[in-house]
Protein backbone atom coordinates (compact mmCIF):
# COMPACT_ATOMS: atom_id res chain seq x y z
CA UNK A 1 0.00 0.00 0.00
CA UNK A 2 1.66 3.45 -1.12
CA UNK A 3 2.13 6.03 1.33
CA UNK A 4 -0.36 9.03 0.61
CA UNK A 5 2.60 12.03 0.10
CA UNK A 6 0.16 15.20 1.19
CA UNK A 7 -0.50 13.32 4.09
CA UNK A 8 3.35 11.66 5.04
CA UNK A 9 4.38 15.35 4.03
CA UNK A 10 1.63 17.17 6.57
CA UNK A 11 2.67 14.98 9.44
CA UNK A 12 6.19 14.79 8.56
CA UNK A 13 6.69 18.97 8.93
CA UNK A 14 4.28 19.09 11.92
CA UNK A 15 6.91 16.81 13.94
CA UNK A 16 9.91 18.25 11.96
CA UNK A 17 9.16 21.74 13.01
CA UNK A 18 7.57 21.63 16.48
CA UNK A 19 10.79 19.45 17.27
CA UNK A 20 13.20 22.32 16.03
CA UNK A 21 11.18 24.71 18.33
CA UNK A 22 11.34 22.37 21.21
CA UNK A 23 14.87 22.25 20.50
CA UNK A 24 15.30 25.92 21.01
CA UNK A 25 14.72 25.36 24.85
CA UNK A 26 18.17 23.64 25.01
CA UNK A 27 19.78 25.65 27.66
CA UNK A 28 16.96 27.53 28.48
CA UNK A 29 14.57 25.74 30.11
CA UNK A 30 13.42 26.63 33.66
CA UNK A 31 14.84 23.69 35.50
CA UNK A 32 17.06 21.06 34.13
CA UNK A 33 14.06 18.45 34.67
CA UNK A 34 12.31 20.52 31.72
CA UNK A 35 15.41 21.15 30.19
CA UNK A 36 15.63 16.88 29.43
CA UNK A 37 12.03 17.05 29.25
CA UNK A 38 11.84 19.26 26.12
CA UNK A 39 14.96 17.72 24.44
CA UNK A 40 13.17 14.24 24.80
CA UNK A 41 10.34 14.85 23.03
CA UNK A 42 11.72 17.01 20.35
CA UNK A 43 14.07 13.76 19.68
CA UNK A 44 10.70 11.66 19.26
CA UNK A 45 9.34 14.41 17.10
CA UNK A 46 12.27 14.29 15.55
CA UNK A 47 12.35 10.19 14.76
CA UNK A 48 8.77 10.59 13.70
CA UNK A 49 9.32 13.36 10.96
CA UNK A 50 12.10 11.38 9.33
CA UNK A 51 10.39 8.39 9.19
CA UNK A 52 7.54 10.10 8.06
CA UNK A 53 9.40 12.38 5.04
CA UNK A 54 11.31 9.07 4.45
CA UNK A 55 8.59 7.73 3.12
CA UNK A 56 8.02 10.22 0.72
CA UNK A 57 11.57 11.44 -0.23
CA UNK A 58 14.87 12.23 0.52
CA UNK A 59 14.66 13.53 4.24
CA UNK A 60 17.33 15.69 4.33
CA UNK A 61 16.76 17.79 0.87
CA UNK A 62 13.29 17.84 2.16
CA UNK A 63 14.01 19.60 5.74
CA UNK A 64 16.61 21.52 4.82
CA UNK A 65 16.16 22.69 0.69
CA UNK A 66 12.32 23.32 0.48
CA UNK A 67 11.05 26.84 0.91
CA UNK A 68 8.88 28.06 3.36
CA UNK A 69 5.64 27.98 0.69
CA UNK A 70 6.58 23.92 0.29
CA UNK A 71 6.14 23.53 4.27
CA UNK A 72 2.64 22.23 4.78
CA UNK A 73 2.95 22.38 8.44
CA UNK A 74 0.03 23.99 11.06
CA UNK A 75 1.11 27.43 11.82
CA UNK A 76 0.29 26.15 15.67
CA UNK A 77 3.65 24.37 15.58
CA UNK A 78 5.56 27.01 14.07
CA UNK A 79 4.72 29.80 16.67
CA UNK A 80 7.54 31.39 18.46
CA UNK A 81 8.16 29.15 22.07
CA UNK A 82 7.27 32.37 23.79
CA UNK A 83 7.48 31.94 27.82
CA UNK A 84 7.15 28.70 29.19
CA UNK A 85 3.42 28.46 29.10
CA UNK A 86 2.92 29.53 26.08
CA UNK A 87 5.13 26.15 25.02
CA UNK A 88 3.34 24.14 27.49
CA UNK A 89 -0.21 25.42 25.78
CA UNK A 90 1.32 24.63 22.21
CA UNK A 91 2.37 21.36 23.57
CA UNK A 92 -1.25 20.47 25.17
CA UNK A 93 -3.21 21.59 21.81
CA UNK A 94 -0.57 20.03 19.72
CA UNK A 95 0.14 16.61 21.31
CA UNK A 96 -3.41 15.70 22.61
CA UNK A 97 -4.88 15.87 18.92
CA UNK A 98 -1.73 14.19 17.71
CA UNK A 99 -2.21 11.35 19.98
CA UNK A 100 -6.22 10.95 18.94
CA UNK A 101 -5.10 11.19 14.77
CA UNK A 102 -2.39 8.79 14.99
CA UNK A 103 -4.77 6.81 17.28
CA UNK A 104 -6.97 6.55 14.77
CA UNK A 105 -3.96 6.20 11.83
CA UNK A 106 -3.29 3.22 13.88
CA UNK A 107 -5.91 0.52 13.07
CA UNK A 108 -5.34 0.96 9.28
CA UNK A 109 -2.94 -0.40 7.30
CA UNK A 110 0.89 0.45 5.28
CA UNK A 111 3.80 1.96 6.40
CA UNK A 112 1.61 5.72 7.31
CA UNK A 113 -0.25 3.11 9.81
CA UNK A 114 2.88 1.39 11.18
CA UNK A 115 4.42 4.99 12.11
CA UNK A 116 1.45 5.83 13.88
CA UNK A 117 0.81 2.65 15.83
CA UNK A 118 4.64 3.39 17.31
CA UNK A 119 4.59 6.84 17.63
CA UNK A 120 1.26 7.40 19.74
CA UNK A 121 3.22 5.71 22.41
CA UNK A 122 5.49 8.27 22.38
CA UNK A 123 2.93 10.82 21.70
CA UNK A 124 0.97 9.71 25.17
CA UNK A 125 3.89 10.73 27.24
CA UNK A 126 3.99 14.05 25.77
CA UNK A 127 0.47 15.03 26.37
CA UNK A 128 0.61 13.79 29.93
CA UNK A 129 3.49 15.97 30.37
CA UNK A 130 1.76 19.14 28.79
CA UNK A 131 -1.47 18.20 31.01
CA UNK A 132 0.78 17.91 34.27
CA UNK A 133 2.13 21.44 33.34
CA UNK A 134 -1.25 22.99 33.05
CA UNK A 135 -2.49 21.83 35.64
CA UNK A 136 0.26 23.30 37.78
CA UNK A 137 0.87 26.69 36.09
CA UNK A 138 -3.22 26.67 36.16
CA UNK A 139 -3.76 25.79 39.79
CA UNK A 140 -0.15 27.44 40.93
CA UNK A 141 -0.12 30.95 41.85
CA UNK A 142 -1.93 33.92 40.60
CA UNK A 143 0.90 34.67 38.31
CA UNK A 144 1.66 31.42 36.64
CA UNK A 145 -2.27 30.97 36.44
CA UNK A 146 -2.82 34.76 34.38
CA UNK A 147 0.66 33.42 32.04
CA UNK A 148 -1.12 30.29 31.21
CA UNK A 149 -4.59 31.49 30.51
CA UNK A 150 -3.12 34.36 28.64
CA UNK A 151 -0.94 31.85 26.34
CA UNK A 152 -4.03 29.16 26.11
CA UNK A 153 -5.82 32.02 24.20
CA UNK A 154 -3.19 32.96 22.87
CA UNK A 155 -2.93 29.81 20.53
CA UNK A 156 -6.24 29.54 20.40
CA UNK A 157 -7.22 30.78 16.92
CA UNK A 158 -4.20 28.64 15.73
CA UNK A 159 -6.40 25.44 16.57
CA UNK A 160 -9.05 25.09 14.02
CA UNK A 161 -6.44 24.33 11.29
CA UNK A 162 -5.55 21.32 13.59
CA UNK A 163 -9.09 19.75 11.73
CA UNK A 164 -8.48 20.54 8.41
CA UNK A 165 -8.64 17.23 6.17
CA UNK A 166 -5.49 16.18 4.95
CA UNK A 167 -5.79 14.58 1.44
CA UNK A 168 -5.39 10.74 1.87
CA UNK A 169 -6.45 10.25 5.31
CA UNK A 170 -9.70 8.57 6.44
CA UNK A 171 -10.29 10.47 9.33
CA UNK A 172 -13.67 11.54 10.40
CA UNK A 173 -12.55 15.26 11.45
CA UNK A 174 -15.56 16.55 13.29
CA UNK A 175 -15.42 13.48 15.60
CA UNK A 176 -11.39 14.37 15.89
CA UNK A 177 -12.79 17.98 17.04
CA UNK A 178 -15.22 16.71 19.35
CA UNK A 179 -12.97 14.52 21.17
CA UNK A 180 -10.33 16.83 20.95
CA UNK A 181 -12.34 19.73 22.20
CA UNK A 182 -13.94 17.70 25.42
CA UNK A 183 -10.26 16.42 25.97
CA UNK A 184 -9.15 20.10 26.41
CA UNK A 185 -11.91 21.27 28.35
CA UNK A 186 -11.82 19.11 30.86
CA UNK A 187 -7.94 19.54 31.71
CA UNK A 188 -8.71 23.38 31.24
CA UNK A 189 -11.32 23.51 33.70
CA UNK A 190 -9.46 20.85 35.94
CA UNK A 191 -6.54 23.50 36.16
CA UNK A 192 -9.28 25.90 36.90
CA UNK A 193 -9.05 27.57 33.35
CA UNK A 194 -11.70 27.72 30.85
CA UNK A 195 -11.49 27.04 27.30
CA UNK A 196 -10.80 30.37 24.97
CA UNK A 197 -13.25 31.85 23.39
CA UNK A 198 -12.85 33.23 19.91
CA UNK A 199 -12.58 31.95 16.34
CA UNK A 200 -10.87 28.55 15.77
CA UNK A 201 -10.14 29.53 12.55
CA UNK A 202 -12.84 30.79 11.20
CA UNK A 203 -13.47 34.10 10.62
CA UNK A 204 -9.72 35.31 11.00
CA UNK A 205 -7.91 33.62 8.74
CA UNK A 206 -5.27 31.93 10.92
CA UNK A 207 -4.44 28.63 9.98
CA UNK A 208 -3.02 27.77 5.80
CA UNK A 209 -0.29 26.39 6.94
CA UNK A 210 -1.26 23.04 4.99
CA UNK A 211 -1.36 25.16 2.03
CA UNK A 212 2.07 26.69 2.26
CA UNK A 213 1.05 29.82 4.17
CA UNK A 214 2.64 30.63 7.03
CA UNK A 215 3.44 33.32 10.16
CA UNK A 216 5.82 35.88 10.39
CA UNK A 217 8.44 34.06 12.56
CA UNK A 218 8.78 30.30 10.23
CA UNK A 219 11.08 31.93 7.64
CA UNK A 220 13.36 33.00 10.82
CA UNK A 221 13.22 29.66 11.92
CA UNK A 222 13.88 27.69 8.91
CA UNK A 223 16.57 29.92 7.96
CA UNK A 224 18.22 28.77 11.19
CA UNK A 225 17.52 25.28 10.47
CA UNK A 226 18.75 25.18 7.16
CA UNK A 227 21.42 27.56 7.01
CA UNK A 228 24.52 25.03 8.14
CA UNK A 229 22.98 22.42 5.24
CA UNK A 230 22.86 24.78 2.54
CA UNK A 231 25.89 26.64 3.74
CA UNK A 232 27.92 23.41 3.42
CA UNK A 233 26.30 21.32 0.91
CA UNK A 234 26.74 17.58 1.83
CA UNK A 235 28.51 18.13 4.68
CA UNK A 236 28.64 15.16 7.61
CA UNK A 237 29.74 14.53 11.28
CA UNK B 1 15.76 2.00 5.48
CA UNK B 2 12.59 1.54 7.41
CA UNK B 3 10.46 -0.61 6.04
CA UNK B 4 7.14 -2.64 6.49
CA UNK B 5 6.48 -5.37 8.53
CA UNK B 6 9.18 -7.86 10.60
CA UNK B 7 8.89 -10.88 8.36
CA UNK B 8 7.78 -14.95 10.37
CA UNK B 9 9.87 -17.33 8.50
CA UNK B 10 11.58 -19.63 11.59
CA UNK B 11 15.34 -19.42 11.30
CA UNK B 12 17.68 -21.79 9.93
CA UNK B 13 20.66 -22.99 11.95
CA UNK B 14 23.17 -21.20 10.54
CA UNK B 15 20.60 -17.90 11.10
CA UNK B 16 20.44 -19.11 14.56
CA UNK B 17 24.14 -18.82 15.11
CA UNK B 18 24.38 -15.47 13.51
CA UNK B 19 21.50 -14.07 15.59
CA UNK B 20 23.35 -15.20 18.94
CA UNK B 21 26.09 -13.36 17.33
CA UNK B 22 24.22 -10.00 16.32
CA UNK B 23 21.91 -10.29 19.76
CA UNK B 24 25.29 -10.60 22.03
CA UNK B 25 26.24 -6.92 20.46
CA UNK B 26 25.79 -4.36 23.61
CA UNK B 27 23.40 -1.29 23.55
CA UNK B 28 25.50 1.28 22.79
CA UNK B 29 23.92 3.46 25.30
CA UNK B 30 23.08 1.07 28.00
CA UNK B 31 26.31 -1.19 27.66
CA UNK B 32 25.10 -4.05 30.46
CA UNK B 33 22.23 -4.98 28.22
CA UNK B 34 22.61 -7.00 25.13
CA UNK B 35 20.36 -5.92 22.25
CA UNK B 36 18.99 -9.60 22.58
CA UNK B 37 18.31 -8.67 26.41
CA UNK B 38 16.63 -5.57 24.99
CA UNK B 39 14.73 -7.22 22.67
CA UNK B 40 15.13 -5.33 19.54
CA UNK B 41 16.40 -7.60 17.40
CA UNK B 42 13.53 -8.61 15.00
CA UNK B 43 15.22 -11.20 12.57
CA UNK B 44 17.93 -12.34 10.56
CA UNK B 45 17.84 -13.99 7.14
CA UNK B 46 20.73 -15.23 4.72
CA UNK B 47 19.49 -14.37 1.50
CA UNK B 48 22.60 -15.12 -0.36
CA UNK B 49 25.93 -16.36 0.27
CA UNK B 50 27.99 -14.43 2.25
CA UNK B 51 24.92 -11.72 2.81
CA UNK B 52 22.62 -11.31 5.59
CA UNK B 53 19.90 -9.08 6.46
CA UNK B 54 18.70 -8.09 9.85
CA UNK B 55 15.69 -6.74 10.80
CA UNK B 56 15.88 -4.15 14.13
CA UNK B 57 13.37 -2.23 15.70
CA UNK B 58 13.63 1.17 17.71
CA UNK B 59 12.63 1.62 20.88
CA UNK B 60 11.60 4.85 20.52
CA UNK B 61 10.99 6.57 16.83
CA UNK B 62 13.96 8.98 17.29
CA UNK B 63 16.49 6.83 19.17
CA UNK B 64 19.91 7.99 18.24
CA UNK B 65 21.37 5.04 18.82
CA UNK B 66 19.79 2.78 16.35
CA UNK B 67 22.73 3.76 14.15
CA UNK B 68 24.84 2.90 16.02
CA UNK B 69 23.43 -0.42 16.65
CA UNK B 70 22.65 -1.12 13.31
CA UNK B 71 27.23 0.12 12.71
CA UNK B 72 27.68 -2.51 15.50
CA UNK B 73 25.95 -5.45 14.15
CA UNK B 74 27.26 -4.82 11.10
CA UNK B 75 31.01 -4.89 12.82
CA UNK B 76 30.07 -8.47 14.57
CA UNK B 77 28.35 -10.49 11.63
CA UNK B 78 32.03 -9.62 9.75
CA UNK B 79 34.23 -10.66 12.18
CA UNK B 80 32.23 -13.75 11.66
CA UNK B 81 32.95 -14.07 7.96
CA UNK B 82 29.82 -12.83 6.70
CA UNK B 83 30.72 -10.22 3.72
CA UNK B 84 27.82 -8.46 3.29
CA UNK B 85 25.12 -7.28 6.12
CA UNK B 86 22.63 -4.88 5.69
CA UNK B 87 20.31 -3.88 8.67
CA UNK B 88 16.48 -2.74 7.94
CA UNK B 89 14.62 -1.21 10.96
CA UNK B 90 11.22 -2.45 11.39
CA UNK B 91 8.34 -0.52 13.43
CA UNK B 92 5.52 -2.72 13.11
CA UNK B 93 4.84 -4.64 15.96
CA UNK B 94 6.07 -1.83 17.73
CA UNK B 95 8.15 -2.60 20.43
CA UNK B 96 7.30 -2.72 24.29
CA UNK B 97 9.08 -3.00 27.13
CA UNK B 98 8.01 -6.40 27.88
CA UNK B 99 10.23 -7.06 25.23
CA UNK B 100 13.32 -7.36 27.55
CA UNK B 101 14.08 -10.29 29.03
CA UNK B 102 13.91 -11.34 32.56
CA UNK B 103 18.48 -11.57 32.27
CA UNK B 104 17.94 -7.70 31.16
CA UNK B 105 15.85 -7.21 33.99
CA UNK B 106 18.35 -8.05 36.25
CA UNK B 107 21.16 -6.49 35.02
CA UNK B 108 19.18 -3.15 34.41
CA UNK B 109 18.49 -3.13 38.47
CA UNK B 110 22.46 -4.46 39.18
CA UNK B 111 23.37 -1.19 36.78
CA UNK B 112 21.08 0.86 39.02
CA UNK B 113 18.04 1.51 36.82
CA UNK B 114 15.02 0.58 37.98
CA UNK B 115 13.57 -1.93 35.45
CA UNK B 116 10.36 -1.61 34.09
CA UNK B 117 7.19 -2.95 35.45
CA UNK B 118 5.78 -6.02 33.43
CA UNK B 119 1.95 -6.43 32.11
CA UNK B 120 1.49 -2.94 32.77
CA UNK B 121 -0.47 -3.14 29.70
CA UNK B 122 -3.58 -2.38 31.37
CA UNK B 123 -5.44 0.26 29.41
CA UNK B 124 -4.30 -1.84 26.05
CA UNK B 125 -3.79 2.19 24.45
CA UNK B 126 -0.42 2.53 25.24
CA UNK B 127 1.53 5.35 27.23
CA UNK B 128 2.00 6.71 30.78
CA UNK B 129 0.73 4.05 32.79
CA UNK B 130 -0.39 4.85 36.39
CA UNK B 131 2.43 5.19 39.01
CA UNK B 132 0.75 3.74 41.99
CA UNK B 133 2.76 -0.02 41.18
CA UNK B 134 5.88 0.36 43.40
CA UNK B 135 9.18 1.12 41.85
CA UNK B 136 11.70 -0.01 43.95
CA UNK B 137 15.08 1.82 44.40
CA UNK B 138 17.60 0.15 42.68
CA UNK B 139 20.45 1.37 45.40
CA UNK B 140 18.61 0.30 48.54
CA UNK B 141 15.54 -1.49 47.55
CA UNK B 142 13.06 0.58 49.04
CA UNK B 143 9.40 1.06 47.47
CA UNK B 144 9.46 4.31 48.84
CA UNK B 145 10.50 6.05 46.13
CA UNK B 146 8.45 9.35 43.59
CA UNK B 147 8.77 10.42 40.38
CA UNK B 148 10.98 13.63 39.90
CA UNK B 149 10.39 13.72 35.62
CA UNK B 150 8.70 11.20 33.21
CA UNK B 151 11.88 12.49 31.05
CA UNK B 152 15.77 11.48 31.52
CA UNK B 153 18.86 11.06 30.06
CA UNK B 154 17.49 8.69 27.18
CA UNK B 155 14.56 8.68 25.48
CA UNK B 156 13.87 5.23 27.65
CA UNK B 157 13.80 6.45 30.84
CA UNK B 158 12.31 8.69 33.92
CA UNK B 159 14.28 9.88 36.88
CA UNK B 160 12.80 9.15 39.89
CA UNK B 161 14.32 10.01 43.80
CA UNK B 162 14.05 7.34 46.88
CA UNK B 163 12.86 8.37 49.98
CA UNK B 164 14.82 6.15 52.05
CA UNK B 165 18.14 7.11 51.17
CA UNK B 166 17.68 10.09 49.18
CA UNK B 167 19.43 8.57 46.29
CA UNK B 168 17.69 10.00 42.67
CA UNK B 169 17.83 6.92 40.32
CA UNK B 170 16.61 6.49 36.49
CA UNK B 171 13.75 4.07 35.90
CA UNK B 172 13.05 2.39 32.47
CA UNK B 173 9.62 3.43 32.09
CA UNK B 174 6.96 1.15 30.77
CA UNK B 175 6.12 1.58 26.97
CA UNK B 176 2.91 -0.97 26.30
Amino acid sequence: MSVPRTAALALGDDALILSQRLGEWAGHAPVLEEEVALANIALDLLGQARALLSMVGDEDELAYLREEREFTNVQLVERPNGDFAHTIARQLYFSTWQELLYGRLATGEGALAELAAKAVKEVAYHRDHAEQWTLRLGDGTELSHERMRTALAALWRYTGELFQPVEGLEVDWEELREEWTRRITDVVERAGLSLPEGPQGTSWAAGAGRQGIHTEPFGRMLAEMQHLHRSHPGASW
Amino acid sequence: MVTARTSTTEPTGPEEELLRIAGSVPDPELPVLTLSDLGILRGLHIVGPGRVEVELTPTYTGCPAVEAMATDVERALREHGVAEVTVRTVLSPPWTTDAISAEGRRKLAEFGIAPPRTGTAGSGDGGPVAVDLAIRCPHCGSTDTALLSRFSSTACKALRRCASCQEPFDHFKELT
